[in-house]
């Protein structure tokens, strides 16, 4: 299939034309959009950013409090509808909002927790009676929600849970127990999978004061201190029969389903505590003094500071980019249609490539950025005295919860495989008319588009040998995995880039700077991972053969990066932050 | 009863100022405009009198096109009008004469003021305005209360509180303290895009007052680390001290 304007689904980027497919970027946000995330802005820096200490301290009563203030003014309600008391803002309104809650990673785990993963599995998947039940309260903070997937044994294999319902009469009986549950230290209503007759995976809400439920102590973990993490168990606990969520046997749609939207929501919360990272990494590095002059000065830091800006660059044009895709086919499924809620699911479904790749790319990402930060600061960023210490804690979860990256780099890579399987996603095979283009961002877009090439060549020619089995070999499927990654965010930030020069952008400078220092480096990273993924599926003369077809589909020579990150430096320096403000 | 707020469009104290290539004014590229935070004590105080004693409140503002911001956070905020009056000058008695025009068409009970604008920091407009229209003020209040065609303020100085009491109509000017002032809900947000901020021209009259030059602050000279024992530094931090900071 020749991907085009019309045709933008989930995967489409790795066989479109670059430019080829409209890309929302973030300076075309509406008026309306930047008030929002104005008010949800002066809502954390009043709010949660003085509070940052005490929140850590784990102080439950403090954070239902400011998660009831979130409530008040409309925080908490963004996806719910009208109907329900809630605003039913756009995803790129939401975007916004999640970046100013990511500032305080804590706070941000128990806001994520209750407005995405405790309270959309009604809003998805809830009866008309259960939504104008919880709906209405979780909107306002009166009840706050938790999501309970995982259990001791059964973490990324989900489907393995032990939790057990039994319908006796007119009351579902829950037996079992879950693990790591986030707010379950003060959530008053819990989204609980549980298998009916050890069989049918389903999903029920539990209230905090059903017989037989019980919260266990808070765990004591290596970050995020500050949210609230426990055990449930439930002994035969007894709950009405129409606290069923959605159909028996169908709860894994529920499960997987909301924890694609929880992917999104993540991408986008690490990339606003980054920008936070960078602010008081470029505040110490320009006050540190040795040798005789600021830290900031010498080549290697300002590689670090010039890195962190074009990885938040990159974050922030992929996000908007991807939530671009997902607003619009949200935005055509009204909730006044009666199956809305099931054509929203479908595209959150569609486009589950771009959500696990959005968790994954972004979770490393700030692991970087925190670890550079670690490192700009010296012997200091190993003290608790010093902020980088807590990012550094803080952000390991990213890369554990919904979904490990592991797990969604083989759901990436599973998506690759089956769409080239079925023909949705026609890979090219050949290294003829290698694209290539002149002028400004010239070089990168040219990188980009042979990136896709190598791609192409690389998983084509590996499935005609291996077939659909080719994700059991999980090494050679997690590097096809990042080389999708590689080129999703190459070109969202190119297209981006570009984008901005078009329109004069004060930025666009800028923008370029940050687009060709990635996909100068970029680039030969899919490279590298073509040729060891071959290497995975070819030997001998085969192997040979592909090798030498790769290299026909060259790159372009390397640009500067040294030159660019020096501009990219100055200005961050110059600014003290992300230069671009987005409202 | 009909409550008038003036807020003025500020840069945001965060802002790192640059002057402009006029040498008067500031560069605008990197401002974010904000209201000036007085003004928001101002119209805090306006929006708790109207919900605990039912009033009108009409927020004004003096300045360009992109000042209607300020206008459209007052009315996410719960004002119930907005009135730019457009035009702009720096001389104070010019704005509170536009003001006053307006608010003796306007005819309200009230007229709230931030005590200053944030930025300029000349502190003359609210006093100007009750002089303009021969109206009591109460300035750099803390507490207001109302009774019957009255009022009650307070006034705190760094010797202490001072209450005053007057007639309605009057002005006041808003001090830090006076309140907390709230957050603009997402439902406020919503709601204010649907209302319409009228638009005049301000009745400024001829300015008697321009600003010529703009200087930023002297860069602070960094800081020295002096060398040798304790008796070598002692000795010539002293000599520092009377030589070249002459303050002995």
């Amino acid at each position: 299939m020749n991907a085009s304007q019309d045709t933008i689904f989930g995967g489409s980027f790795l066989v479109a034309p670059l430019g080829s497919q409209p890309q929302f970027i973030p300076e075309e946000l509406s008026d309306d959009a930047k008030a929002v995330g104005q008010a949800a802005r002066e809502f954390v820096e009043g709010e949660i950013i003085p509070n940052d200490a005490a929140i850590d301290k784990l102080d439950l009563e403090l954070s239902r409090e400011l998660l009831g203030k979130a409530g008040e003014l409309g925080l908490l309600s963004l996806e719910i509808p009208e109907a329900f008391e809630g605003m039913d803002l756009d995803k790129l309104t939401g975007l916004l909002v999640l970046e100013e809650l990511g500032r305080q990673a804590s706070f941000s785990v128990s806001y994520g927790a209750h407005t995405g993963i405790g309270t959309l599995p009604i809003v998805y998947f809830g009866n008309e009676e259960q939504k104008a039940k919880y709906l209405p309260k979780l909107g306002s903070g009166e009840w706050l929600a938790a999501y309970a997937l995982t259990e001791p044994g059964a973490g990324s294999d989900a489907m393995n849970a032990k939790t057990v319902a039994t319908l006796d009469g007119d009351t579902w009986v829950l037996n079992g127990s879950k693990m790591w549950i986030t707010n379950a230290g003060f959530a008053d209503v819990f989204v609980v999978f549980a298998k009916v007759d050890g069989r049918k995976f389903s999903a029920f809400i539990v209230e905090k004061n059903d017989p037989g439920f019980s919260v266990a102590a808070e765990e004591h973990k290596l970050g995020i201190k500050g949210s609230s993490t426990r055990a449930l168990t439930f002994e035969n606990c007894r709950i009405p029969k129409d606290r069923l969520l959605g159909e028996v046997g169908k709860g894994h749609r529920i499960a997987f389903g909301i924890l694609a939207i929880g992917r999104f929501k993540l991408g986008a919360g690490c990339n606003g505590i980054a920008k936070e990272v960078l602010k008081y990494t470029l505040k110490y590095t320009g006050e540190r003094q040795q040798f005789g002059k600021s830290i900031n000065t010498f080549g290697l830091i300002r590689k670090y500071l010039a890195d962190m800006g074009v990885r938040i660059f990159v974050a922030e044009s992929m996000n908007f980019r991807t939530l671009g895709y997902i607003n619009d086919g949200m935005h055509a499924a009204s909730w006044d249609q009666p199956d809305a809620a099931k054509q929203k699911m479908e595209i959150m479904d569609e486009f589950q490539m771009e959500a696990s790749i959005m968790k994954v790319w972004d979770s490393e990402a700030l692991g970087f950025i925190a670890d550079d930060a670690v490192q700009c600061f010296g012997g200091y960023g190993f003290s608790a005295e010093y902020p980088p210490e807590k990012i550094y804690r803080d952000n390991r979860i990213n890369r554990l919860f919904e979904g490990t990256n592991e797990i969604n780099r083989m759901i990436i890579a599973n998506q690759v495989f089956k769409k080239v399987g079925n023909g949705t996603l026609a890979f090219r095979k050949d290294a003829g008319d290698l694209p290539a283009f002149d002028g400004p961002l010239g070089r990168a877009k040219t990188a980009v588009e042979r990136a896709k090439r190598m791609l192409q060549f690389a998983v084509a020619s590996a499935l005609e040998v291996t077939g659909q089995k080719l994700i059991e070999n999980q090494e050679a499927s997690a590097r096809a995995a990042d080389m999708a990654m590689e080129i999703y965010t190459m070109e969202s930030a190119v297209v981006r880039a570009d984008k901005l020069a078009a329109s004069g952008d004060r930025w666009a400078d800028f923008a370029r700077d940050c687009a060709e220092v990635f996909a100068n480096e970029g680039a030969p990273k899919v490279a590298a991972h073509a040729r060891l993924f071959l290497a995975e599926v070819l030997e001998g003369e085969a192997l040979d053969a592909a090798l030498a077809a790769l290299d026909a589909i060259a790159l372009p020579a390397p640009v500067a990066g040294s030159v660019r990150r020096g501009r990219i430096a100055d200005l961050l320096i110059e600014k003290g932050a992300y230069p671009i403000d987005l409202f | 009863m009909k409550i008038l707020v003036a807020v003025k469009q500020v840069p945001d104290s965060e802002t790192k100022v640059k002057i402009a290539a006029d040498g008067k004014s500031l560069d605008p590229a990197d401002v974010k405009w904000i209201t000036s935070p007085y003004d928001e004590y101002a119209l805090e105080e306006a929006l708790r009198l109207k919900e605990a004693k039912g009033a009108e409140v009409v927020a004004v503002c003096v300045g360009e096109e992109k000042a209607k911001d300020v206008l459209r956070n007052a009315l996410a905020l719960g004002a119930d009008q907005a009135v730019l009056l457009k035009g702009a000058s720096e001389d104070p008695l010019a704005v509170a004469r536009a003001l006053a025009a307006f608010a003796q068409e306007l005819q309200p009970a009230l007229i709230l003021f931030g005590n200053k604008a944030f930025g300029s920091d000349h502190g003359a407009v609210g006093a100007m305005v009750a002089e303009l229209m021969g109206l009591p003020q109460a300035t750099l209040i803390t507490k207001l209360e109302l009774g019957e065609g009255t009022f009650r303020a307070e006034r705190e100085g760094d010797a202490g509180i001072e209450v005053v009491e007057g007639s309605l109509p009057a002005v006041f000017t808003a001090q830090k303290g006076l309140n907390e002032p709230r957050y603009a809900s997402l439902k406020g947000i919503m709601a204010a895009k649907k209302k319409t901020i009228e638009e005049r021209e301000a009745a400024l009259g001829e300015p008697a007052l321009a600003v010529r030059t703009l200087t930023l602050p002297a860069a602070r000279p960094e800081g020295r680390k002096l060398e040798g024992d304790a008796a070598a530094q002692a000795a010539t931090l002293m000599g520092l001290l009377r030589d070249e900071a002459k303050v002995l």
